[in-house]
């Protein structure tokens, strides 16, 4: 008997979610075949068998988030031992109406040291002992492994887990739980839902992947972060023009993809090396601010899963045309999902450029546990007064949303009006980043 | 007694008074439920009680004294002048059975267990009429616990044949006695006889006697018997028996080449099949497997979901205590409690001289299953205990799971090795590990410790033996 546990599969993952079990119990599998897809932070891989056999038991529902190391699956490789007189407790009270013929199980499977009793307790509590994760010696189950077994079956768990909230669909434990959360927020009420199919046909989706982590990150970003923001234009006319001149003459060579975005990177480092409070991060249980003093800078990508960071690292090294070409190489790769695991880790700061889509205006939420994001809105031209006279520039609409803990209002309009001294003069870019 | 046809409605018939329907019944009663127990002999106990394992036991246990006292010279006892009387002896056996089936039905009558003498046959899936009684038994809830019998030699001999029931009542002590059948009963009954003066031929068609043991156990029992029978025969069959004047001519093949032996009585003891052919089954939904057997799942359910079936006429072990669990497990199931024939050890005893006794898995399996396993083996030769008692032959193994070192199988051969196999058993359903056995006291000096020694063998640590552990 073989079992399965969800191996690690990249730098720093400790957690994955099952996304897909290419078998079920009693499918025969072979070496190398299959498995189950998982998904990691925001990188997913199908991983194989790495035994032949029978797949015996799948410990872990899809949308389930399970540890790395835990055992997700068992596969009767031939290996294993079950004692010449075992029969095996089926895992489902036969039915009363069942006219399919009863067999006595002189079965092969391998079976879960359990003392008798506990197996009884099992049965009793309508418990697969086969899913229970034993804590006795040499995997034994123990009557306690049942209970909190059984109990993790019924109760949802006071804590916001995550991989409970799909089963929270009575009402009572919605119910619970939202009492359990006001209580900890003075005049915080959360109602159950109420039933929306009253009213007309609804459908449902289990709330999974990148969009429960995206879920998490924002909820956790907007309770937890007293968000202000500045917004602001930036007048781009010139930058524009040197930008889609100098685009022209890159075709086929580096810097290609010139965008506006690499620019506004280096004024954003320029910024933040003035105001290290947007480059921190506060730490609430020891009361301390702890400023980076490195530039890794986020990059907001709209991919066909949902929203995700990659990060460019170490961003005030490189030069501009680098910095072109790494947005597009990671924003190309977000979007195909070949992101690694690495590059979505350690930014100190984040851009959401909603401008090929279009806005004047935003209100970005921090990527927690970041001090600030910029905004990025579509450039436009617009009449603007210069000198006394109507004139025509392109604009583009600058919001930074800020961590008001680290920094205050001035810090924000300062970073932001310096941003927009340097967007507006490609020179300016040259001589100070 | 009965006259006419009577209608009664119970909620649980149980067919059969044997350890598995017995207990059955005062389970379901002690559980509240309304029971009738229908039994065709005159006495309930079953094969087991009446004619099975008790008086073997009996007889067993008055030939070791025998045994005992004859080889007691070597340790300064001599007891002369033995002498065997046999109808004492037969009244005792007698005596013995008789006390314990009273006891029975004395626990049966104490919880107010209805009772119907006589054969039981489906009528329907809630109906059975009881020959015998007349009476018509409407039922919620049945529990078949037929039980098994004897199995015939092939060939329709019209000749006065001993069976192990008959062999148990000791008619005669005869001179000369061929045992059909190397298995557990023709085994014990011809140690028996050997000790009661009969000179003892064996024949077996398997190429070893207690086909299905391990090899090393069966070694152990060849040695010893050896010296007790007059001759053992395997791989070979009975082809003819005649008599003549009064002996019985029995024609025995073997590799092709026949011989003759001559003694003055014949015992047939290859195996049992089970009671479900005269129960009228073809009433319910009920069929049969290919060995005549009834199919269940593990709350001793048949496919007719009010009908369960215990003992031997389900499939495995022909064994009193396997019934008798499957009897409670029924009983409670139907009583509606959440209960499981889960067992995942079966101890086998085998009561020659010395003991053989296994639970759990056997190399044979282990090995024929393709399972991992390694072992630990304690001979008896380096236990105090054995020596004191002056029987050292015979060993205790443990087989266990070399990655958990949660227990699989033990074995014991050896004197009071039946006594010894519960530990094993019950280890085994606890799934517990070599250290849970190495880490508990044993009484010194006993028998008991050979489990210990053995499981300490097996975790590479043995006290008493320069024998690294062995592995398969």
């Amino acid at each position: 008997m073989f079992d399965f546990k969800l191996p690690d599969i990249g730098e720093g993952i400790h957690e994955g979610e099952i996304l897909k079990w290419h078998v079920e119990p009693g499918t025969e599998i072979k070496e190398d075949a299959p498995l189950v897809d998982i998904e990691t932070d925001k990188a997913s891989a199908t991983i194989p068998s790495p035994k032949g056999g029978k797949v015996v038991s799948v410990l872990a529902k899809i949308g389930d988030i399970v540890p790395v190391g835990k055992v997700i699956a068992v596969i009767d490789d031939g290996t294993v031992e079950p004692s010449r007189a075992i029969k095996e407790t089926p895992l489902e009270k036969p039915s009363i109406k069942t006219e399919t013929p009863a067999t006595k199980e002189t079965s092969e499977q391998i079976f879960v040291p359990a003392a008798p009793a506990t197996r009884r307790l099992a049965r009793e509590l309508s418990v697969d002992i086969n899913s229970v994760k034993p804590t006795g010696p040499g995997g034994r189950v123990t009557p306690e492994d049942v209970k909190l077994y059984s109990e993790s079956l019924k109760k949802p768990s006071v804590k916001p887990e995550p991989e409970l909230h799909p089963e929270m669909t009575d009402k009572l434990a919605t119910a619970e739980f939202a009492a359990h959360a006001s209580c900890c927020i003075p005049l915080l009420d959360i109602e159950p839902l109420p039933d929306f199919s009253e009213w007309g046909p609804i459908e449902k989706e289990q709330l999974r992947s990148i969009r429960r982590k995206v879920a998490h990150k924002m909820l956790t970003s907007k309770i937890l972060i007293p968000h202000v923001a500045h917004m602001d234009e930036a007048d781009v006319t010139l930058l524009e023009e040197f930008r889609l001149r100098e685009r022209e003459h890159r075709k086929g060579k580096p810097g290609e993809h010139l965008t506006l975005l690499p620019f506004v990177i280096k004024a954003i480092i320029a910024g933040l090396k003035a105001t290290p409070a947007f480059n921190s991060s506060l730490d609430p249980f020891k009361e301390e601010i702890i400023y980076k003093k490195y530039y890794n800078i986020g990059i907001a990508v709209d991919t066909p899963k949902g929203l995700i960071v990659p990060v460019i690292h170490n961003a005030n090294e490189k030069s501009i045309i680098e910095l072109a070409d790494a947005v597009h190489d990671l924003s190309t790769r977000a979007r195909d999902g070949r992101i690694e695991v690495k590059e979505l880790k350690g930014g100190t700061f984040s851009i959401t450029n909603i401008g090929p889509i279009g806005g004047t205006a935003l209100v970005a939420a921090i990527n927690y546990p970041e001090a600030a994001i910029l905004g990025m809105g579509r450039v436009q031209e617009k009449p603007v007064v210069r000198d006394g006279q109507i004139v025509i520039r392109k604009m583009l609409p600058l919001s930074l949303s800020f961590d008001h803990r680290v920094a205050d209002g001035a810090d924000a309009a300062r970073f932001v009006t310096e941003m927009i001294r340097e967007l507006s003069d490609p020179n300016l870019l040259l001589l100070e980043t | 007694m009965v006259v006419g046809e009577l209608k009664m409605e119970t909620d649980v018939a149980i067919i059969g008074g044997g350890p598995g329907g017995y207990i059955a019944a005062i389970r379901a009663a002690d559980l509240g439920l309304d029971v009738t127990l229908i039994e065709e002999r005159e006495r309930f106990g079953g094969t087991c009680l009446l004619e099975g394992c008790i008086p073997s036991k009996t007889l067993i246990s008055a030939v070791e004294l025998l045994n005992a006292a004859s080889e007691a010279k070597k340790i300064g006892l001599e007891f002369t002048d033995l002498k065997i009387d046999i109808g004492t002896l037969r009244k005792w056996t007698e005596s013995v059975v008789n006390k314990l089936s009273s006891g029975v039905e004395f626990l049966i009558k104490k919880r107010n267990i209805q009772t119907i003498k006589g054969h039981a046959r489906f009528e329907n899936h809630n109906t059975l009429r009881v020959d015998g009684s007349g009476v018509i038994v409407q039922f919620k809830n049945a529990i078949i616990a037929t039980g098994s019998e004897i199995n015939k030699l092939p060939g329709n001999y019209d000749l006065p044949l001993w069976t192990s029931a008959e062999a148990l009542t000791i008619p005669e002590i005869p001179r000369r006695l061929l045992i059909v059948g190397g298995g557990y009963i023709g085994l014990e009954i011809g140690l028996v006889y050997a000790g009661l003066g009969s000179k003892i031929t064996v024949v077996e068609f398997h190429p070893s006697l207690l086909f299905g043991a391990d090899e090393d156990m069966v070694q152990i029992l060849i040695g010893c018997c050896r010296n007790k029978f007059d001759e053992i025969l395997t791989e070979s069959k009975v082809t003819n028996i005649e008599m003549s004047s009064g002996v019985f001519i029995s024609t025995i093949e073997h590799n092709g080449e026949s011989r003759k032996i001559e003694t003055d009585r014949v015992m047939v003891a290859i195996g049992r099949k089970p009671n479900t052919h005269d129960i009228n089954l073809e009433n319910t939904k009920i069929i049969l497997d290919k060995s005549g057997f009834i199919p269940i799942n593990n709350e001793c359910r048949t496919v007719e979901p009010n009908i369960f079936a215990i003992g031997d006429v389900t499939p495995g072990p022909m064994l009193a205590h396997k019934a008798s669990r499957e009897g409670k497990v029924a009983a409670e199931v139907i009583a509606g409690l959440p209960s499981a024939y889960d067992n995942r050890a079966i101890p086998a005893v085998v009561f020659t001289s010395p003991e053989i006794a296994w639970t759990g898995l056997t190399e044979r399996d282990a090995i024929q299953r393709g399972i991992k396993y390694e072992k630990g083996v304690f001979p008896l030769s380096a236990l105090g205990r054995a020596h004191t008692i002056g029987h050292t032959e015979g060993f205790a193994k443990i087989l266990f799971n070399p990655e958990t070192k949660i227990l699989l199988g033990v074995s014991v051969v050896g004197i009071n090795a039946s006594e010894l196999i519960s530990e094993g058993t019950l280890a085994i359903e606890m799934g517990a590990t070599l250290e849970d056995l190495t880490t508990t006291i044993h009484p010194h000096p006993t028998l008991s410790e050979s489990i210990e020694e053995a499981a300490e063998v097996a975790s590479g640590m043995p006290v008493h033996i320069f024998k690294s552990k062995q592995s398969k």
